[in-house]
């Protein structure tokens, strides 16, 4: 299956890109992604995910044609 | 309850009258809590010229959305206003504005501190520091 990951901020920096496309196994999930994109085994404790823009965890299950975000801790306000 | 990212900048004081004149009926709220977050030309020992303000659009709005639905069925509010900053950022210039009316004080309160924390912890934005000594990404929040 296919899936979108968006990259944010310094983690877009790391892996040098902000937008791409990522074929995975049917039934991966969310740390299988991060497995795929990043080449390590687990997604590091502070990094956050989402599947089309929802918070999730490393072991949710992602869908065919998902937009699925990684980003560093938040900054705002 | 109105959400609003503005890529320019904003008159907060101005934002909080309109909003009272245009979505509150007078005599129905007792309380206005304000919070108004200003970007500080100093940070973790460095002079800051500038910020830029990343966001994760869709998302973004939608986290706020979220919290400020939160913030007005916890508490009880009449109306919620959560107006953010995102792009190129001025020394002085606002960042944020939460405010909360209600009924009594104690809600519009709780629910303004409430809120202004949940979206320091979850609303997906970034801040990227020019200083001196170049630019930088702001990895965490200073204690509230």
């Amino acid at each position: 299956m296919t899936v979108t990951v968006k990259l944010f901020a310094h983690l877009r920096d790391r892996l040098g890109f902000g937008d791409r496309s990522v074929e995975v196994p049917d039934g991966a999930s969310v740390g299988d992604i991060w497995r795929a994109i990043s080449g390590e085994e687990a997604l590091p404790r502070h990094v956050l995910a989402a599947v089309n823009m929802e918070y999730r965890q490393p072991t949710d299950a992602v869908q065919d044609g998902d937009e699925v975000a990684f980003f560093p801790p938040v900054t705002g306000g | 309850m109105h959400v609003s990212l503005r890529e320019a900048g904003f008159d907060p004081w101005a934002e909080l009258a309109a909003c009272q004149q245009e979505r509150l009926a007078g005599g129905a709220y007792g309380a206005t809590a304000a919070f108004v977050g200003t970007m500080r030309d100093f940070n973790e020992g460095a002079t800051v010229q500038r910020l830029f303000l990343e966001h994760y659009p869709g998302m973004t709005e939608r986290e706020l959305e979220r919290l400020a639905t939160a913030a007005v069925d916890t508490h009880g509010l009449l109306d919620v206003l959560v107006v953010h900053r995102v792009g190129r950022v001025e020394p002085a210039e606002p960042i944020v504005l939460v405010a909360a009316w209600s009924a009594h004080r104690a809600s519009a309160f709780a629910a303004c501190r409430e809120l202004m924390e949940a979206l320091k912890s979850t609303a997906p934005f970034w801040k990227r520091e020019e200083t001196d000594a170049g630019d930088r990404w702001v990895e965490r929040n200073t204690p509230g």
